[in-house]
C-alpha cells in the first residue's frame, strides 16, 4: 500500500477535485462530518497499525490476494491474452467488502458507535453489514422500497447479520432516493454516526477514500501479472461502472501509465436511445450529484433521471468524479453494454471457463470482442463480483 | 438599498412584533399555478419575507414533508423557466423581500449568469442554495451575484465551529439562517433547552448580521420562541402542511400566517 501516498496526475488534487469534477457539494449540516472525516482520513489510513488490521484482515478474511486467473478458451475466442481479476472471490462474493472494511476501521478511529449505508441490489448492504457484525457496530442500511421487493435474499442476509433495513419511500423508491435517506440520517445524527458510502461518489474525500481502500485491486494486478507474463502493466484495464468503485481500483495503479488503456463499461440498459438506459457518461451532461460536481443523467431543467439497467449495481444516474474526469478528459475509454450483451456475455464466460459472473461485471465482459486487441496484447479485466445473486434473471434465459 | 437588508434595519422589535416572520413554500404546489396566489396571500396575512422553494429530484435537506411537495411540483410540471415566468410580474404585486431556495444542480443547468439576471430582473431578493459551498460561491460565484444586487444566505448549525460561523457571518449579508437542531427539514419540533445553550451562544458571539431561526418552527409559540433569540424565524413544513390540506388557498394561508404572527388576533379559516 505504499504507492499510494505518491500524488498523481488523476487523483484528488489538495482542493479535492479531479480536473473540474469533485468538491463537497454539501448543505451546512453536513459539514462538520465531511470535515471531520477529511481532515483525519489520510492520516488515519497512513497509520501502521491501520495498516497492519486493513491488510490482516483482506488478507485473512476477504480472502486476498484474490486471483490473476489466466482464461485461455475465452483468450482463444478472442484473440488475446486475457486475465481475470476474482474478485468475484472475494468474502460476501464481491470487491465491495474491500471498502467496507476500510470504512469500519476509519469509523472505529474515529470514535463512532454507529454504521450508516445505502444500498441497491443489497451487494454493499451486505457487505457493510458484514462488518458491523464483525466489529459489533449498530447498522443501519437504507434501501428502495422496490428495491427492497426486488432483492428479497440480500434483505435477508441483512437481516441475519443484524443490521436494520429500512425503506426509502420518496421519489423513485431506488438507489438515489436511499443515499439521500442515508444522508438525511447521518445529517439527522452528525456525532456518533459514520456513513459508509459504497462507491467512488459522494463529497470529497469519500471518492478518494473509496478509491485507495479499492486500490488493492491493481496493487495486486501488478505483481501477479509480473508473475504471468514477466511484465507488470497489461495493455487494457476493463472494468464495469455503475458509481465506479471497482473499476477505480482496478485503474488506480495505472493511472500514470498512459500505454494502459484504461476501459469502463456502463449498462445502457435497454439500449442508449432507448429511454431506459444507465450510460452516464454517454447520455449525461456536468452538474452536481450527491455532494459532488460530476457528470449525471439530467432533464435540461437539472432534475435526476432514473437510470435504467438490468443490474442493480450499474442502477445510478451518476458516475465517481474521478471517473468523470477520465472521460472528459480522454484518458479513460467509455463504452457501453446492453442488458441483453451483458446477458449473453454471462452465458459466455460460465461455458468457457466455468464462472458465473454477476450481471455487473457482466457488462465489462460484452465488451471485449470491441475492444481491438491482438494475440501479443494483454487484457485485464476486473471480475467484481460472483452471480449468485442474479440467478433468478439468468435463470429465465436457460433454455 | 436590497429589500432584505432594508427590513432588518427598519424592524424594531419594541413597536414591529416578536419578530420577522419568513416563510417558506414549494414553487408549483399544491397546483402550478398556485404560486403568485400564495406569495400573495402571504405578504396580505403579513409575513415579513418569503422564501420560495424551486423543487428539485434530490432535496437531501429536507424531510418528508417539503420532498413530498417537490415531487408533487415537479409532478405538475415545475421548473426554473416556469418559475421565473410566474414571477414576471411579481413586483407589481408584492413589496415583501422575496428569497430562492434551491439545491444547485438546477441553478447550474439554467446557467449561473442567466440565473442571476433572470432573478434581478423579476425582483428576487436572495438566493439559498444549501448544497453551494462557501469556496465555491466566493471564488466563482460571488462577484455575478453582486453585480445582480442578490444577497446569498448561509446557514449554521448547532455543529458549526466557533472558527466557521465567523467567517460565515463575514461573509454574509442580510441575514444568516440558523438551523435550530441537527437535522433534516420537519423532522423536530419546538425550542429545547440544548437549542437555547446554541442560541445564546451565537448571540453573545455578536456577530455582524441579523439571524433568523428555521427548522422546527410550526405555531405562535414556537415563533414567539425563537424570536426571543434572534430577528424572528423562518416557517416551512408547518406551512407546506396548511397548504396539503387547504380547501381555500388565500384564506387559510392569511389565517395561518395571522396565527402564527399574533395568536390572539387568529381568524378562523
Amino acid at each position: 500500500m505504499e504507492a499510494i501516498a505518491e500524488k498523481k496526475s488523476y487523483q484528488v488534487n489538495d482542493r479535492g477535485y479531479y480536473g473540474t469534477f469533485g468538491g463537497a457539494f454539501i448543505p451546512e449540516m453536513l459539514y462538520p462530518n465531511v470535515e471531520e472525516l477529511r481532515e483525519n482520513y489520510l492520516q488515519i489510513i497512513a497509520d501502521p497499525s491501520f495498516q497492519k488490521e486493513f491488510n490482516d484482515l483482506l488478507r485473512h478474511y476477504v480472502g486476498r490476494p484474490t486471483p490473476l486467473y489466466p482464461a485461455h478458451r475465452l483468450s482463444e475466442k478472442y484473440k488475446t491474452n486475457i486475465f481475470l481479476k476474482r474478485e468475484d472471490l472475494c468474502h460476501t462474493g464481491a470487491h465491495k467488502v474491500n471498502n467496507t472494511i476500510g470504512q469500519i476501521l476509519m469509523a472505529q478511529r474515529l470514535g463512532k458507535k454507529r454504521i450508516v449505508a445505502e444500498t441497491g441490489a443489497g451487494q454493499h448492504g451486505v457487505a457493510t453489514a458484514t462488518v458491523c457484525a464483525l466489529m459489533n457496530l449498530e447498522c443501519i442500511v437504507y434501501m428502495g422500497e422496490l428495491d427492497i421487493e426486488r432483492q428479497a435474499p440480500n434483505v435477508a442476509r441483512m437481516k441475519m447479520l443484524g443490521a436494520e433495513v429500512r425503506p426509502a419511500t420518496c421519489g423513485s423508491r431506488t438507489l438515489k432516493d436511499a443515499t439521500n435517506e442515508a444522508m438525511r440520517h447521518w445529517i439527522n445524527n452528525p456525532v456518533d454516526t459514520h456513513y459508509i458510502i459504497g462507491s467512488v461518489v459522494g463529497p470529497h474525500p469519500y471518492p478518494d477514500m473509496v478509491a485507495r481502500f479499492q486500490s488493492v485491486i491493481s496493487e495486486e494486478i501488478r505483481w501477479q501479472l509480473k508473475e504471468h507474463t514477466g511484465k507488470e502493466t497489461p495493455d487494457y484495464v476493463v472494468a464495469c461502472v455503475g458509481g465506479g468503485s471497482n473499476a477505480a481500483g482496478a485503474f488506480y495503479h495505472f493511472l500514470d501509465e498512459e500505454n494502459v488503456k484504461l476501459v469502463a463499461v456502463e449498462a445502457a440498459g435497454l439500449g442508449l436511445t432507448s429511454g431506459h438506459s444507465a450510460a452516464t457518461v454517454a447520455l449525461g451532461k456536468p452538474g452536481v450529484l450527491h455532494g459532488s460536481r460530476t457528470i449525471l443523467m439530467q432533464t435540461e431543467d437539472g432534475q435526476v433521471v432514473e437510470p435504467f439497467s438490468i443490474s442493480a449495481g450499474l442502477d445510478y444516474p451518476g458516475i465517481g468524479p474521478q471517473h468523470a474526469w477520465l472521460a472528459a478528459s480522454g484518458r479513460g475509454t467509455f463504452l457501453s453494454a446492453t442488458d441483453d450483451e451483458a446477458v449473453q456475455a454471462a452465458f459466455e464466460l460460465t461455458r468457457l471457463e466455468g464462472i458465473i459472473p454477476a450481471l455487473e461485471s457482466s457488462h465489462a465482459l460484452a465488451v471485449l470482442g470491441r475492444l481491438g486487441a491482438s494475440k501479443d496484447e494483454t487484457v485485464v479485466l476486473n471480475l467484481s463480483g460472483r452471480g449468485d445473486k442474479d440467478m433468478g434473471t439468468y435463470m429465465k434465459h436457460i433454455d | 438599498m436590497n429589500r432584505i437588508v432594508s427590513l432588518f434595519q427598519n424592524f424594531n422589535k419594541h413597536t414591529d412584533g416578536a419578530g420577522l416572520l419568513n416563510v417558506y413554500f414549494t414553487a408549483g404546489f399544491p397546483e402550478l399555478d398556485d404560486t403568485t396566489r400564495i406569495l400573495q396571500a402571504l405578504q396580505d396575512g403579513g409575513a415579513d419575507l418569503v422564501e420560495i422553494g424551486m423543487p428539485y429530484s434530490d432535496p437531501v435537506a429536507d424531510g418528508e414533508t417539503i420532498q413530498q411537495s417537490n415531487d408533487r411540483a415537479l409532478e405538475n410540471g415545475m421548473s426554473v423557466r416556469i418559475l421565473f415566468d410566474q414571477l414576471k410580474n411579481m413586483r407589481g404585486m408584492v413589496s415583501v423581500p422575496v428569497l430562492l431556495m434551491g439545491y444547485i444542480n438546477p441553478v447550474l443547468q439554467y446557467g449561473i449568469e442567466a440565473f442571476c439576471a433572470k432573478c434581478a430582473e423579476v425582483g428576487v431578493d436572495g438566493l439559498i442554495l444549501p448544497d453551494m459551498p462557501m469556496d465555491v460561491y466566493l471564488d466563482e460565484y460571488k462577484s455575478i451575484f453582486d453585480a445582480h444586487g442578490l444577497l446569498n444566505i448561509f446557514l449554521v448549525t448547532p455543529q458549526t465551529s466557533e472558527a466557521r460561523i465567523r467567517q460565515i457571518d463575514e461573509v454574509s449579508e442580510g441575514f444568516i439562517y440558523t438551523v435550530s437542531s441537527a437535522s433534516v427539514t420537519g423532522s423536530k419540533s419546538g425550542v429545547s433547552g440544548d437549542m437555547e445553550a446554541y442560541f445564546e451562544k451565537l448571540d453573545a458571539m455578536n456577530l455582524r448580521n441579523p439571524r433568523l431561526i428555521g427548522f422546527g418552527i410550526k405555531d405562535h409559540d414556537t415563533f414567539v420562541k425563537a424570536s426571543s433569540h434572534a430577528a424572528g424565524a423562518i416557517i416551512g413544513s408547518a406551512f407546506i402542511r396548511v397548504l396539503q390540506q387547504s380547501t381555500d388557498l388565500e384564506n387559510d394561508v392569511k389565517a395561518f400566517v395571522r396565527e402564527v404572527k399574533n395568536s390572539s388576533e387568529a381568524i378562523p379559516a
